[in-house]
């Protein structure tokens, strides 16, 4: 069905007819593809303020001791809440090192990727693929990034707060968290983005259910849609404990409760005045129990768009389409019985670790499932390697290293030596980095034209590419070692220890790679912005893709398609046996 | 088919047998059940490892009487929920927003109850940083009240403004009534657990 | 004296028990390595000979999906021999199997932002009574001097001196936040948790200084809470815990003191 016949994009209807404010159409929009563009620019512009707050730090580790270049100075100024460089010496300051390291990790989690991967990708790409309209709640939608944003801006504005920023830490265990300055923030923060986060899983999941084109049957969606519809019931049922959490942390800090204070504590020499009966541990459940969840939030719609790039850049079906729902629905459940492997030091016993040992190592399987699956996809293939089809496949090896390295931290008897070292660092950036981030440029280089009707320049898109590639082994695979040698986390100055002198070299090493990374990124961004003006105009289908959201015009109008799609066939009847063409869409009715 | 019809916001889709708004609140309870759930699981964790814990009803501690007068009013409050919208499927607007503003009251009795129980506390020095008991008490009922003001803002909406609604599609607004009731109930449930577990044991 | 360290891979191990530790490290990332490699040329040589080029298309045929079953189960059922086989028994000896408590020095270790105090119980075995109030700044675990056990007791501050070969119980606890105690040549890590006391055991192999590392971000100075532990002869343990002196009050850091 060609949707070029339609007629112009037609405005959201008011009830007199005329086109809609600049307010209304671009700001408070109720249109999934408005919002969805909101998310994603809002997500990439704290991603790039995560990743900037790391490459300061990594100074200081490269080179412990030496002022910060360039903004050192600036750093020690009255503008911000608390100094994070020295003011003499513009050197990076412990507490401004572990105020970063914090802001670093609840940034780029809960600012920068769940917001892109779920509220970007999922709210543009999901009512497209599922032939719907918009999402099932408009105005609840709309109402999510209104959480989000105003979230993000008050966890970006503690760093000129008195007290600055958050430092204990993405993880505020009690009862540092409770004593330290900067939490109380992060904590209101976090109750508006996940409020953000919950409101808008309620969308997906209802969307999903209901708003699916005739024909369009639960074993017909996309990769991506799945991949989407387990995260909704990760957020949904995983976030509120931490909210509860938060909520009794405020009240630890604001009310003087002690839910996670035990009684006798002695701060800097003086009794402290909670009166105690509280447990850190019971925290840290509380936070595992979302936090692990969300891992799996961070890494699921990433290989829900490695998924769609795949299918379509090998020119066949995906190999093993059902395992890989089963087993994206198998590790949704999973994914809430595990979080405790990340407390093996904590003085568990054996009954205990046996069980979480246990149910992590079984949840390793469906990920290796729908790892082999989108590998075993490549063979028998006609493989175009275009931008997105790069980093789509570059995500399978390093996906892999990021699972393969969860094993030893797995079973609690390498953990010892283990916990709480690089080795931990590089094994969840591995995941999320040249993982969820490459999914993310994967989706971006593929969903652009359907977006703005233009095409990104390949050229500049492969010149991103190789030295992100390199950039990001070269951060992150030293980590492991560094781990190993005995390097604890969270350390401003490794010259301190004896292992951490071995590894020191290792340091500059990954300092230097991060900093061209972030080089490398500028082709990206130039690309980014030139293709809005100057890139190859495009119809609605121009990587000649199966799935709905290619039948509607590049960019859909409001309402996205039409008359209503009908969906006739699988999600990905690329090259069908014993026809002689390329690709049948899912909404093309079989010829007779 | 129109920009701006999104199928299924009234009428109840073929195969899930619920319009999306239902669907939708059953699962903004399902994340509600995990929120009270993390709370009540850590006051059970507090109360289970700790040395001594004492009882809700004993001298000095809580009200159960008035706890239990608050909770006769708060399940009258459901009752006169599901009237209100029983009165709107039988297309009866008036007996409708009656039963509504009848909820809304109970539901203000319920938080001048509260009113006055906190008050005493406070009156004794008593607050939640006083010992665990009471953090886990003002921190868990303070939440559920906090809720039953969400309620009050929803159903008085409904009540007044909201209630235009009727003349254009009234099926659309008492689906909105049933929906506010399964949130209401689901408010009344936390209380039920809530009293026992806080004054009666 | 320093052993050999190596830049990239696990340190020398002079404990008892680490030998498990290591073994399964190293078994682990032999398999680790063994998936990777295989699984990996598989996917190189799908890049390779499966890249579009003319009169090159698709075959939509899905593989049967037998090798890959077989790989997927030999991957679990190894996955569960080193659960079962290494990771839990060697856990249970770490957890379970302490040493008698009439064959082991018994250490009392209180964290605090950002030092480690070692409480020594003396020749009466018997721990001086300790007080939150009587901290101060000489007195980092609030020792009551008129208690008369705390005559024999030693309070060190960042150094554990033990003796070599002797099974050692560490009764771990915090004054403040979580702290985590880790000596990594002797293959020991246990987080510490105010308003609990957890104990660690040990055995070390040889002599020599090592490094203790908090393992859990405390606060500002997290990085430099280090500490030594200082693995001796027997006797010349033994003359330590009885000889050592220094006049009150306590100075900061490294500094040892005996009642």
């Amino acid at each position: 069905m060609s949707a070029a016949a339609a007629h112009a994009p037609h405005d959201h209807a008011s009830p007199h007819g005329h086109a809609p404010s600049f307010w209304r159409h671009y700001v408070f929009s109720v249109d999934h593809k408005v919002i969805g563009v909101q998310y994603a620019i809002t997500g990439l512009i704290f991603l790039f303020v995560g990743f900037c707050l790391m490459m300061v730090m990594r100074w200081q580790l490269a080179y412990p001791g030496q002022p910060v270049p360039l903004i050192g100075k600036l750093l020690a100024s009255d503008w911000l809440g608390a100094a994070i460089t020295d003011k003499q010496t513009g050197v990076l300051l412990p507490e401004g090192y572990n105020a970063f390291g914090a802001m670093h990790g609840t940034i780029m989690v809960f600012m920068a990727i769940v917001p892109l991967v779920v509220g970007g990708f999922g709210n543009f790409v999901v009512p497209l693929q599922i032939g719907a309209p918009d999402m099932a709640f408009p105005r609840l939608n709309m109402l999510s990034y209104w959480c989000y944003l105003p979230g993000g801006l008050l966890m970006s504005a503690s760093f000129f707060l008195p007290g600055g920023a958050a430092q204990s830490g993405w993880t505020s265990y009690a009862p540092l968290a409770v004593i330290s300055p900067g939490q109380t923030v992060w904590l209101f923060s976090m109750v508006l983005l996940i409020t953000s986060s919950l409101l808008g899983s309620i969308n997906f999941i209802v969307t999903i259910v209901q708003l699916r084109a005739r024909g369009l049957t639960f074993m017909r969606l996309p990769f991506f849609v799945w991949a989407q519809f387990v995260t909704g019931f990760l957020l949904l049922l995983a976030f509120p404990p931490l909210e509860a959490a938060a909520v009794m942390q405020l009240m630890d800090r604001l009310a003087g409760t002690s839910f996670f204070m035990p009684e006798g504590l002695v701060i800097s020499g003086k009794l402290a005045e909670w009166t105690g009966g509280g447990s850190p541990l019971l925290w840290q459940h509380l936070f595992w129990f979302l936090a692990h969840p969300e891992v799996y939030v961070l890494i699921l719609p990433a290989m829900g768009i490695v998924a769609e790039v795949i299918a379509n850049n090998t020119r066949k079906p995906l190999w093993g389409y059902r395992s890989m729902v089963y087993s994206a629905i198998f590790l949704g459940f999973m994914s809430f019985v595990v979080w405790a492997h990340h407390m093996f030091m904590t003085g568990m016993g054996t009954k205990l670790s046996a069980f979480f040992q246990t149910t992590t190592m079984i949840i390793s399987i469906p990920s290796v499932i729908i790892l082999t699956a989108l590998v075993i996809s490549l063979w028998g293939g006609s493989i175009r390697f275009n931008a997105p089809m790069l980093f789509a496949t570059a995500f399978l090896p390093m996906f892999a290293i990021g699972g393969l390295t969860g094993l030893p931290l797995a079973l609690t008897t390498s953990d010892i030596h283990l916990h709480d070292t690089y080795y931990v660092i590089g094994h969840f950036h591995y995941v999320v980095a040249p993982g969820t981030i490459f999914g993310i440029f994967a989706g971006i280089y593929y969903w652009y034209p359907k977006v703005t009707g233009r095409m990104m320049n390949e050229t500049l898109g492969k010149i991103h590419f190789w030295p992100t590639f390199l950039c990001m082994n070269g951060i992150f695979l030293p980590m492991l070692f560094q781990g190993l040698v005995g390097l604890s986390r969270r350390t401003y100055d490794a010259t301190v220890y004896e292992a951490g002198q071995l590894v020191q070299g290792m340091h500059v090493g990954i300092s230097w790679a991060a900093w061209t990374l972030a080089v490398a990124q500028i082709p990206f961004i130039i690309n980014f912005f030139i293709s809005l003006r100057s890139g190859r105009k495009v119809a609605e289908n121009p990587w000649e893709a199966t799935t709905l959201e290619w039948a509607a015009p590049s960019p859909p109008p409001h309402g996205n398609f039409v008359t209503e799609p009908v969906v006739y066939r699988d999600p990905y009847d690329y090259s069908p046996p014993g026809r002689s063409i390329d690709f049948l869409p899912q909404n093309k009715p079989q010829e007779a | 088919m129109s920009a701006d019809a999104i199928p299924y916001t009234v009428k109840p889709h073929p195969v899930t047998g619920v319009p999306n708004p239902k669907f939708g609140i059953w699962l903004f309870l399902a994340s509600e059940v995990m929120l009270f759930g993390a709370l009540f699981s850590s006051y059970v964790l507090l109360r289970v490892t700790a040395d001594s814990w004492p009882h809700g009803y004993d001298a000095g501690r809580l009200n159960w009487k008035l706890a239990a007068l608050n909770t006769i009013v708060l399940i009258t409050s459901s009752v006169t929920m599901v009237m209100a919208w029983a009165s709107l499927m039988l297309h009866d607007l008036r007996k409708g927003r009656i039963y509504l503003l009848l909820t809304f009251l109970l539901a203000g009795v319920f938080l001048v109850v509260k009113y006055f129980e906190y008050g005493a506390k406070f009156e004794h020095h008593i607050y939640p940083a006083t010992d665990p008991f009471f953090a886990v008490y003002f921190t868990l009922t303070g939440l559920h009240g906090l809720h039953v003001v969400g309620g009050m803002i929803a159903i008085g909406y409904l009540m007044g403004p909201g209630a235009r609604l009727w003349r254009t599609d009234p099926e659309h607004y008492a689906n909105r009534v049933e929906c506010t009731g399964l949130y209401w109930h689901f408010v009344d449930l936390v209380w039920i657990f809530l009293f026992p577990m806080l004054y009666l044991i | 004296m320093l052993l050999a360290q190596s830049r990239f891979w696990l340190p020398p191990d002079i404990s008892t028990h680490g030998s498990s530790v290591d073994q399964l490290i190293n078994v682990t990332h032999w398999f680790m390595g063994v998936l990777f490699v295989g699984w990996g040329a598989f996917f190189v040589y799908c890049l390779v000979r499966f890249r579009a080029r003319p009169g090159h298309a698709a075959d939509p045929r899905p593989i049967p999906a037998k090798t890959s079953k077989y790989a997927e189960i030999g991957v679990a059922i190894f996955e569960a021999v080193l659960l079962i086989g290494f990771s839990m028994p060697a856990w249970a000896q770490v957890k379970y199997q302490f040493p008698a408590e009439d064959k082991a020095l018994t250490v009392r270790m209180t964290a605090e932002q950002f030092a480690w105090n070692f409480h020594y119980s003396g020749a009466d075995g018997v721990w001086g009574r300790t007080d939150p109030k009587l901290i101060d700044p000489g007195n980092p675990i609030g020792l009551d001097l008129a208690d008369p056990h705390s005559a024999d007791d030693v309070v060190t501050v960042n150094n554990l001196h033990i003796p070599v070969h002797q099974p050692i119980i560490v009764q771990l606890s915090s004054k403040d936040v979580i702290h985590s105690f880790w000596i990594p040549v002797l293959r020991v890590k246990q987080d510490v948790i105010p308003g609990m006391s957890i104990p660690v055991w040990f055995e070390a192999r040889e002599t020599g200084e090592y490094d203790i590392s908090c393992a859990q971000l405390c606060g500002n100075n997290h990085y430099k809470m280090r500490g030594r532990v200082m693995i001796k002869p027997a006797d010349e343990f033994a003359k330590w815990l009885e000889s050592e002196k220094v006049s009150r009050p306590l100075q900061p850091a490294d500094q040892e003191f005996e009642l």
